[in-house]
């Protein structure tokens, strides 16, 4: 017998037979017949009131990525709803699993412009993977089965749920669902044994094989396997921005981070290898430099999941398309063993310059102020290389990025595809509660911490352990580096007047500290590890330190400046 | 790159707004879309989409995957002219007293094998099936009368040259899975 009960409830039954343990949420006008549900649910959900619904969206998204759960983020219609679109955003750039359910206005009003309404399903469509209008509460069960089903399965991504009012307050026979198949949906795809064979034949034949490796692997679960294929062919391997934490740092045969800040050696050898192994990566931009240059030696071979991704940016000799959590597996079986150590002694080469120019300075300095590069590798260091690595994004992304060492998978939250400033504090906020075993740092800039700075109030309210490390330059060090470098110096807007960012964590009852000699650093690292629960260590960093390597805006992936 | 007439095939389940994801696709790319047909297909639940468009086949191949991936979009194909079958429908409402008055516009429905398919007192409705270059040949020589009051022709329809029926086939596949 079903039971009868509203839709609102149904949706409290319809998250929690999806294994649902958290909402992150604001409430508001649509979706109070929701939150009034909730408040019968308080054991059931850890239910995390944000302070602006962006920051709901990015802790969902941190959730989601430290964990490899689906996110749920739950919002009103209108502003609510349009505060989370940068976060859909985000996490259709950057594959993260994340259901947003947003009030509508009642059915009956739809296309009216009653109050906070707007065509939320229309504005989402082009940025997430799936989004429905949800009328009727007989839909509920059905349609929060197949959101789930949609945001993690396959290539994963957000899914939006528009739930008018009337649907949440109407009665329903409620019976949960599982939706485990979709006819029109190919998650993931077979396959092709011929693709297969091809792709092991032509790395045995390989002389300088060279993989890149991205999200894909992290996103598939597939480390082990990846080690497998490498250690077998004795292949080298890089990582983009997003799959770093799929290989450990010090794994012997990776050789470092591709793209536009990435190291020497992996960007100029891509030009170099005969074949090129791009698994679970998507040849962005910043990873490719200029396309016309790239790799144009190589033969390629590229796994994927999405079959929409082949010969999108790079033409792919061989696409192997499915899971590669199946696909290594399979190539790995067919392929005779490699020996390659004379081309990944290369690498070294090349790491030599990169050290003597760039990483040796920016981590040993030994006078002057601090910089942002020693700063990550101690705060990894303090960590023994084992927390969750939240950044926001610029030049306090790249410097810990490029700095923080990963001994295990799932270990950075970072915006790569969207760029977005304001990501890093929530996103944190999301895998503390999402991994609370696990040390979480995030490393902001000044610029990024304010863009959601709000969400202070959050760590204070749910006690959130996030350890903050406030990279602090007074510019927009990442716009002000471009200006340097390509604006002739002329810093149009990059001067940042900040507050007293220690004051303000004060205010929100957070411990920190602020840190301008670099003998103090060491010290205040170890109270902020120390100190349970949240703490802001706010460093003084060199107003004007770059990041460097660099791949100039348009230019060959090779050609990297390093001043 | 050079560029070509493609017709894009598109099935999809009968839901409220993948009309929007299809264009928007496009729109996203700022190709315009040349003519779109939408209306059920073979089968039943199913949605057929036809447009055509100009490209470049890099462009038109990339667009197509992208489609594909949309959740529900069944199957996305992108053909050239001479992979298909392609047909369209014009209805050409002309003024009854000048067809009365004027025998060359008779001779002109039936040189072009066209058909009429209602006749009042003031207007006649002629139709034509055939393709673009028929369909615009037939209006231009009724303007020359000047007895066209309005003139309509649809999108392309189109099928294709395949042997195989790759969705009927996709789905039953997908049934048979299902069924084990």
């Amino acid at each position: 017998m079903k039971e009868i009960i509203t839709g609102a409830e149904a949706l409290m039954r319809s998250l929690m037979n999806e294994g649902v343990d958290t909402i992150f949420g604001y409430p508001g006008g649509s979706i109070m017949p929701v939150f009034d549900a909730m408040y019968d649910h308080r054991d059931d959900f850890r239910q995390v009131v944000v302070r602006h619904e962006q920051g709901a969206a990015h802790a969902a998204q941190g959730y989601a990525r430290s964990s490899g759960k689906v996110g749920v983020c739950i919002v009103t219609s209108g502003p609510g709803a349009t505060n989370t679109l940068t976060g859909i955003s985000d996490a259709i750039l950057d594959s993260t699993p994340i259901v947003v359910i947003a009030g509508q206005v009642a059915s009956s009003v739809l296309g009216t412009d009653a109050f906070q309404e707007i065509d939320l399903v229309g504005v989402t469509q082009p940025i997430s993977k799936w989004s429905y209008q949800i009328r009727r509460a007989e839909d509920i069960a059905w349609a929060v089965a197949r959101a789930f089903y949609i945001a993690r399965s396959g290539r994963p991504g957000p899914v939006v749920l528009d739930f008018t009012k009337n649907a949440q307050t109407s009665q329903v026979a409620f019976e949960p669902e599982i939706v485990d198949n979709i006819r029109s949906y190919v998650p993931y795809p077979k396959p092709d044994m011929n693709a297969v064979r091809e792709a092991a034949e032509l790395i045995s034949r390989a002389r300088r094989p060279f993989a890149l490796i991205g999200q894909g692997v992290e996103l598939g679960e597939a480390h082990e396997e990846l080690k497998a294929f490498l250690e077998k062919g004795n292949i080298p391997a890089a990582r983009t921005l997003l799959g770093l934490s799929a290989l450990p740092s010090d794994y012997p045969l990776n050789v470092g981070m591709l793209g536009m800040h990435g190291n020497f050696g992996c960007n100029a050898n891509t030009n170099q290898c005969d074949v090129l192994i791009a698994i679970g990566m998507r040849f962005s931009d910043r990873v490719t430099g200029n396309l016309n240059t790239y790799a144009k030696q190589a033969k390629v071979i590229h796994l994927d999941i999405d079959r929409a991704e082949i010969d999108k940016n790079v033409k792919a000799d061989i696409p192997v398309i499915g899971d590669c959590k199946e696909t290594l597996p399979l190539i790995t079986e067919l392929m005779s063993k490699g020996e390659h150590s004379e081309w990944i002694a290369s690498f070294a080469d090349y790491d030599a310059i990169e050290n003597e120019k760039v990483t040796n300075k920016a981590l040993n300095p030994g006078c002057g102020p601090l910089k942002m590069g020693e700063v990550a590798r101690k705060v990894s260091e303090a960590t023994e290389h084992s927390a969750v690595l939240v950044t926001d994004v610029g030049q306090n992304q790249m410097m810990s990025c490029r700095y923080f060492k990963y001994t295990k998978p799932h270990s950075l939250l970072t915006s790569g595809g969207l760029g977005t400033m304001g990501y890093g504090l929530p996103a944190a906020i999301g895998a503390t509660i999402a991994v609370p075993e696990r040390t979480v740092c995030v490393f902001m800039g000044d610029g990024g911490m304010q863009m959601n700075i709000q969400e202070l109030g959050t760590i204070m309210e749910q006690k959130a352990p996030v350890k903050m490390i406030l990279l602090n330059n007074n510019y927009l060090g990442n716009v002000r580096q471009w200006q340097e470098l390509f604006f002739n110096h002329r810093y149009s807007c990059t001067p940042m007047l900040n507050p007293d960012y220690n004051m303000i964590a004060a205010a929100y009852g957070i411990p920190s500290r602020l840190v301008v000699d670099r003998a103090d650093l060491d010290a205040a690292i170890k109270e902020m590890l120390e100190t349970p629960g949240a703490f802001l260590l706010h460093v003084a960093v060199e107003e004007e330190d770059n990041v460097m390597p660099m791949v100039p805006p348009g230019a060959s992936i090779c050609d990297m400046i390093f001043e | 790159m050079d560029k070509q007439l493609y017709t894009v095939i598109i099935y999809s389940e009968n839901l409220a707004g993948v009309l929007n994801q299809v264009t928007a696709e496009f729109t996203r790319r700022q190709m315009n879309i040349e003519t779109l047909n939408v209306s059920s297909s073979s089968i039943d639940g199913v949605h057929r989409y036809t447009l055509s468009l100009w490209s470049d086949e890099q462009t038109i191949n990339k667009v197509v995957k992208r489609l594909e991936k949309k959740i529900d979009v069944l199957r996305a194909s992108y053909y050239t002219e001479d992979e298909i079958f392609v047909q369209e429908v014009a209805l050409y409402k002309i003024s009854t007293p000048k067809l009365l008055e004027n025998r060359q516009i008779s001779k002109i429905i039936r040189h072009n094998h066209a058909r009429v398919i209602e006749i009042n007192s003031t207007y006649t409705v002629v139709e034509l099936t055939g393709m673009t270059e028929g369909i615009l040949k037939l209006y231009k020589e009724f303007v020359a009368e000047q007895c066209v009051l309005q003139f309509v022709k649809s999108g392309h329809i189109a099928v294709t040259r395949d042997v195989v029926e790759h969705l009927t086939e996709q789905l039953f596949d997908e049934d048979a899975r299902r069924r084990r």
